[in-house]
Formats: C-alpha cells, sequence, structure tokens
C-alpha cells in the first residue's frame, strides 16, 4: 500500500465519522465538531489529489491546495457562526440542544418590521 | 468553453456580470462603515442592481449567446469565468425584482427603538440583504464549481442571520438547525467538487461536461453533491429545518428566504445534471429526484392544510412548491432530453422557478402585514381582515392563483406546461401528482381566504399598515399574474448557452449555431 491510498482511506474514515456524528448526535456542539472532522477529511483528500497531480519538478498540483485554504477559511467561519448561535441560544434558553419533539411556532406577536 | 466564445463576450457587456455579483458586495462592506445609513445604502443600490440585471438579459436576448467574463483575463482551465446564459439572466432579473420589492417592503421598518434603545436589527437585515443578493447574484452567473461553493457558502452565511432577526429562542433553535443541515449540506458538495478535480483536472463547468465520462466516480460525485444541495434546497425528506426557519423570521426575510434563497442550490442541482452531465444516461438519477420531488408536493401540501397557523402554512406550501421544480429531471432528461417536449418540461420548470419565488415574496410580505395588523396569524381568528385590509388580503389571493396553477398566472403557464409535458412523454404519473397538488394547493389557500373574506364582527387592528408596503406586496403579487402572458411554448431565451445535446434543432437561436459546447 503506497502512502496515497493510506491517507486516501484516512480521508474517507474522517468522512464516514463525522458524517456519522452529524447525522446520529443530537448535541449541537457534537454535530459542530463532527461537521470539522468531515471538512478535515475532504481537506485531506484535496491535498492527496494536490500529490496526485504533481507535474514534473514540483510537488504538487497548486490549485487544490488552493481550494483547501479557501475551504479551511469558510469552515473556520461556519464554525465561529454556529458556535455564536449556540451561544446565544444557551443565553436564552439555559440550554444548548434543539428538542425535534416540540415544533418551534411563530410567536404571537408578529415581530416584521 | 472554446477561447473564441470567451473572448468575444468579455468587453463592457462583461463587465455587467462583475457588477452584479460587486456591486451589492461593496453594498455590505458600506454598510458596515456607515452603520445607521445602511437602509439608505441598500435603497440606492437597488435600482442599480435592477438596472444591471436588465441589461445583462438585453445582451444576453440581442447576441444569443451567453455572455462571459474572464477575471483577470485568465482563460479555464487556469482561471474562474462569469457566465450568464439565458437562464442565469432569468434568474437576475427574478432576483432584482424581488429583493426591490422586499427593500420598498421593509422601509422604515426594524427601526422601532426598544425602550429608548436602538437595536442592530436595521443593521443586519440591511447589510445580510445586500450579502444575500451578492451571493445570489455569484450562484446564478458561476461557471466554475469551485467558485460555486463559495457563493453557496455566502448565502447560506448571509441567509442565517435573517432567520435570528429577532433573537427568540425558536427562531435561533431553527437558525441553528438551518446552519447545521446547510453545513453538511455544502461540505458534501464539496467533496464531490474535490472527486471532479482529482478525477478531470478541471472545475470549469464547460471544460468538465467535455470531459466526464460515465464511470464509477463521476456518479459518486454527483450523488454526494446532489445529496448535499437537497439538504440546502430542502427537498422531502430533508426539508425539516425549513418551516420553523421560514415561519419564524420577520415577514420581509422570509419573502427572500423562501422566494430566492432556497433556489440558489436548486440552481446549482440543475447546472450539474443538465450541464456538466448533459451527455450522461442518468435516467433512474432523473426518476429518483422526480419522485423525491412528487412526494414533497403532496406531503407539503398536506401538512399545509393542517396548519393553525398563517406563516407556517406559507412555509409548508413552499416545501411543496419545491416539490415541482424537481419534476424536471424526470421529464427534461433521457430520451425526451433533445425533443421539443423535454424543452418545455425545462421552460415550465424555470418558469416554476419564476413564478413561485415572486408568488411567494407576495404571499410571505401580505401574511406579515396581516399579522401585524392582528398582533397575531392564527388563521382560525382571520375572520373581517378581507374588509379591513383589502388590498393584502386580495395580493394574497392572487399570489395563491399562481401557486394553484389557476389561470392566468404565472404558475398556470408552469404547470400547465410540466403537464402537457408528462402526458405527452407518456410519464403520465408525474400528471396525475400535479393535478393533486394544485387541488390541495386550492384547499390551503381557501382556508386561509375563507375566514378572511367572511363578514363578520368588524376588528380592531393592533396596528396600522401603510399603503405604500401594502402597494409593494400588490405590485408583486400583480407580476405574478402577468407572467401568466407568457407564450405557453419552449422559451427561446432559455436555450441560450445551453448545451449543444439539449437544445432541439427547431430551437437553436441564429447566432449561437456555430458555437459548439
Amino acid at each position: 500500500m503506497n502512502a496515497e491510498t493510506l491517507y486516501g482511506l484516512c480521508a474517507a474514515s474522517l468522512v464516514g465519522l463525522g458524517l456519522f456524528g452529524s447525522i446520529v448526535d443530537p448535541q449541537p456542539l457534537r454535530k459542530i465538531l463532527s461537521f470539522n472532522l468531515l471538512g478535515g477529511g475532504v481537506f485531506l483528500l484535496f491535498g492527496i489529489i494536490a500529490r496526485r497531480g504533481a507535474v514534473a519538478g514540483m510537488g504538487a498540483d497548486p490549485v487544490p491546495q488552493a481550494m483547501v485554504i479557501t475551504g479551511i477559511v469558510v469552515a473556520f467561519s461556519a464554525t465561529a457562526l454556529a458556535v455564536a448561535l449556540v451561544l446565544r441560544l444557551f443565553e436564552a434558553t439555559g440550554d444548548a440542544t434543539l428538542r425535534s419533539d416540540a415544533p418551534p411556532r411563530p410567536s404571537n406577536d408578529e415581530a416584521g418590521p | 468553453m472554446p477561447p473564441t466564445v470567451a473572448l468575444s463576450g468579455g468587453g463592457v457587456a462583461g463587465f455587467l456580470l462583475v457588477l452584479a455579483v460587486i456591486l451589492p458586495a461593496a453594498g455590505v462592506v458600506l454598510s458596515l462603515a456607515v452603520g445607521r445609513c445602511a437602509e439608505r445604502v441598500a435603497l440606492v443600490l437597488m435600482p442599480a442592481g435592477i438596472g444591471i440585471a436588465l441589461a445583462i438579459i438585453a445582451e444576453v436576448w440581442r447576441s444569443g449567446t451567453p455572455l462571459v467574463y474572464l477575471i483577470g483575463g485568465w482563460a479555464p482551465p487556469l482561471g474562474i469565468a462569469l457566465r450568464a446564459d439565458g437562464l442565469s439572466a432569468i434568474m437576475l432579473v427574478t432576483t432584482a425584482l424581488v429583493i426591490c420589492a422586499v427593500g420598498l417592503f421593509a422601509r422604515g421598518g426594524f427601526s422601532e427603538n426598544v425602550a429608548g434603545r436602538e437595536t442592530r436589527k436595521p443593521l443586519v437585515f440591511w447589510t445580510m440583504l445586500m450579502g444575500v443578493w451578492s451571493a445570489l447574484n455569484a450562484v446564478w452567473l458561476g461557471a466554475d464549481l469551485f467558485n460555486l461553493y463559495v457563493a453557496l457558502e455566502l448565502l447560506t452565511f448571509s441567509a442565517v442571520p435573517l432567520v435570528c432577526l429577532d433573537g427568540r429562542a425558536e427562531t435561533l433553535a431553527a437558525a441553528l438547525r438551518y446552519l447545521l443541515f446547510a453545513l453538511v449540506g455544502s461540505v458534501l458538495y464539496l467533496l464531490g467538487v474535490a472527486l471532479f478535480y482529482g478525477a478531470y483536472g478541471t472545475l470549469d463547468i464547460g471544460l468538465l461536461a467535455s470531459r466526464v465520462r460515465p464511470e464509477p466516480v463521476v456518479w459518486i460525485a454527483a450523488a454526494l453533491m446532489t445529496a448535499g444541495l437537497l439538504a440546502k434546497t430542502a427537498l422531502f425528506p430533508l426539508h425539516l429545518w425549513l418551516p420553523p426557519a421560514h415561519a419564524g423570521a420577520p415577514a420581509a426575510a422570509s419573502a427572500v428566504l423562501s422566494a430566492l434563497v432556497v433556489k440558489g442550490s436548486f440552481i446549482l442541482v440543475l447546472r450539474l445534471w443538465f450541464d456538466v452531465l448533459p451527455g450522461l444516461p442518468g435516467v433512474p438519477a432523473a426518476q429518483a429526484l422526480g419522485t423525491l420531488g412528487a412526494a414533497a408536493i403532496v406531503f407539503g401540501s398536506v401538512l399545509a392544510l393542517r396548519q393553525a397557523r398563517l406563516k407556517l402554512l406559507i412555509a409548508y406550501s413552499t416545501i411543496a412548491q419545491i416539490g415541482y421544480l424537481f419534476l424536471v429531471f424526470p421529464l427534461a432528461t433521457g430520451a425526451a432530453a433533445a425533443g421539443i417536449w423535454g424543452s418545455i418540461a425545462w421552460t415550465g420548470g424555470v418558469y416554476q422557478l419564476v413564478s413561485h419565488a415572486v408568488a411567494k415574496a407576495a404571499m410571505f410580505m401580505a401574511a406579515g402585514l396581516i399579522g401585524e395588523a392582528l398582533g397575531h396569524d392564527r388563521i382560525a381568528e382571520l375572520g373581517g381582515i378581507g374588509r379591513a385590509l383589502p388590498v393584502t388580503v386580495f395580493a394574497f389571493g392572487l399570489a395563491g392563483m399562481s401557486l394553484m396553477g389557476l389561470p392566468p398566472s404565472g404558475g398556470f403557464v408552469a404547470k400547465l406546461m410540466l403537464l402537457t409535458a408528462s402526458v405527452t412523454e407518456e410519464q403520465w404519473w408525474w400528471a396525475v401528482v400535479i393535478l393533486l397538488g394544485g387541488l390541495l394547493a386550492a384547499g390551503y389557500v381557501f382556508r386561509v381566504l375563507a375566514p378572511a373574506l367572511a363578514a363578520t364582527k368588524t376588528l380592531t387592528l393592533q396596528a396600522r399598515v401603510s399603503r405604500r408596503r401594502e402597494g409593494a406586496v400588490l405590485a408583486l403579487a400583480v407580476c405574478a399574474l402577468l407572467l401568466g402572458l407568457l407564450p405557453l411554448r419552449p422559451s427561446q431565451l432559455l436555450q441560450i448557452g445551453r448545451p449543444a445535446a439539449l437544445v432541439p434543432a427547431a430551437l437553436v437561436p441564429a447566432a449561437s449555431a456555430v458555437i459548439v459546447r
């Protein structure tokens, strides 16, 4: 087994773990962590693709590497936004879980413009 | 994409595409800088945005070829192109129209001072509205799968704060659930993008279309991307996040979310199956998407019928109306793809996209006015509102006509085209669903109109509703009606820039006949 296959399998298991966690786990914070795991797997895959697509004289194909950087920025901002929402939710309710049994309903006083 | 085409469109007209994306984005930055004047910035930019969208559609129509702008002058695969075909041009105009109506509706709103304290609500609303606009335009114009990923993420990040503008616990939970769905969706999309790049070394839609072959990696990538995008589009059974998010947001925000934001990811599904993979036999996938769409129509409509709250009813109706969009896949791919009926189904699908956007925005804003005037939105207690707010209820009814598919409305033209295409292509089961969906839609619209128009005791309104805001709602509802005057045949404009394999010979625009993508 060469290094690329090994890292490919790593990426696949990260994606699998992340996907499982983000679907199955009901805790928002753990969902956010799972999303980051999933993202890590995808970024690793981009890294392998960059390595595999390297032309002679270069270590790697720079295009996927550029995409990984953009992807990391996006995933970082997404995580920040999600954590901020969890914190606000905790401030408002004293509880940071999403209960799905009671569907939220619009308030009586329509807060429209 | 052949470089000759790319170069021909890169002039002044091509720069319009950049303006369409950059102008609202500049509005966001400027709003953050000037703070309190965010509303004024947005309102100044809106006419400019409409002008740009109209200029682009005029240029695409005149030249008969897609408008292309190469960023920095670098041609794909190294560079990134912005590309406006017929579909993009129509979506640009629809977006500008809806955003402007929402802006007119929301003007002066959000600025109520709570106990003498200024809130950040107006700043957030207007900046995020500009953000949504910029991101949507980037989605309509993107010609590179990774660029589209970034645009899609910008769209989500702008849309989520709109859901929880008022900061109540329910809306915060709805926004969080929406964000979590959207994040997993977009990371799956990104995984598909990685697989495409690994297999073919490019992400430009045109180049990719010429390189893809029917092999496992393509199916896996396409399946991952489609699944991710469906979660963002809220197609049944991934719709759970939509009703609380869209019903809980303030009316102006709901209008944008329901009318436009869910369409962003839908357009990407269209691009993936019709532009990237046009030559591949995707019949089982198309039938599966159609089946999910049909289930969404029935399920969404039945749930809409059972809601006690007006805004939740409208949100569930969005789920049903999204279902219609997915009937395009079985009707315009496979054997029918290059036939005239395939093109009619394609045109019908896009008309449904536009007419639902306009009608649903009008409906949410009408519901917002009703809720504001009454202080609640319980359907059972709407009695007499028709007399108190005749213009608003009339607009609600007009928008409802489009959702039901009654003539003459945009929804009628769209649904009739899908219906005739399904009958002629001998896929009659979709026709049954379309008709059933129309009946159920009539049910839920009349469930609102019947109490609203009942002559009961005179109501005491909690708040006055300004003529201007009623006017904005009515104008949009009338637009939904006027869309019904569109001719019942495949649109020439919508064929511009489609892969040659999908355009019937009779419809090839004269000027683009030479271009082979």
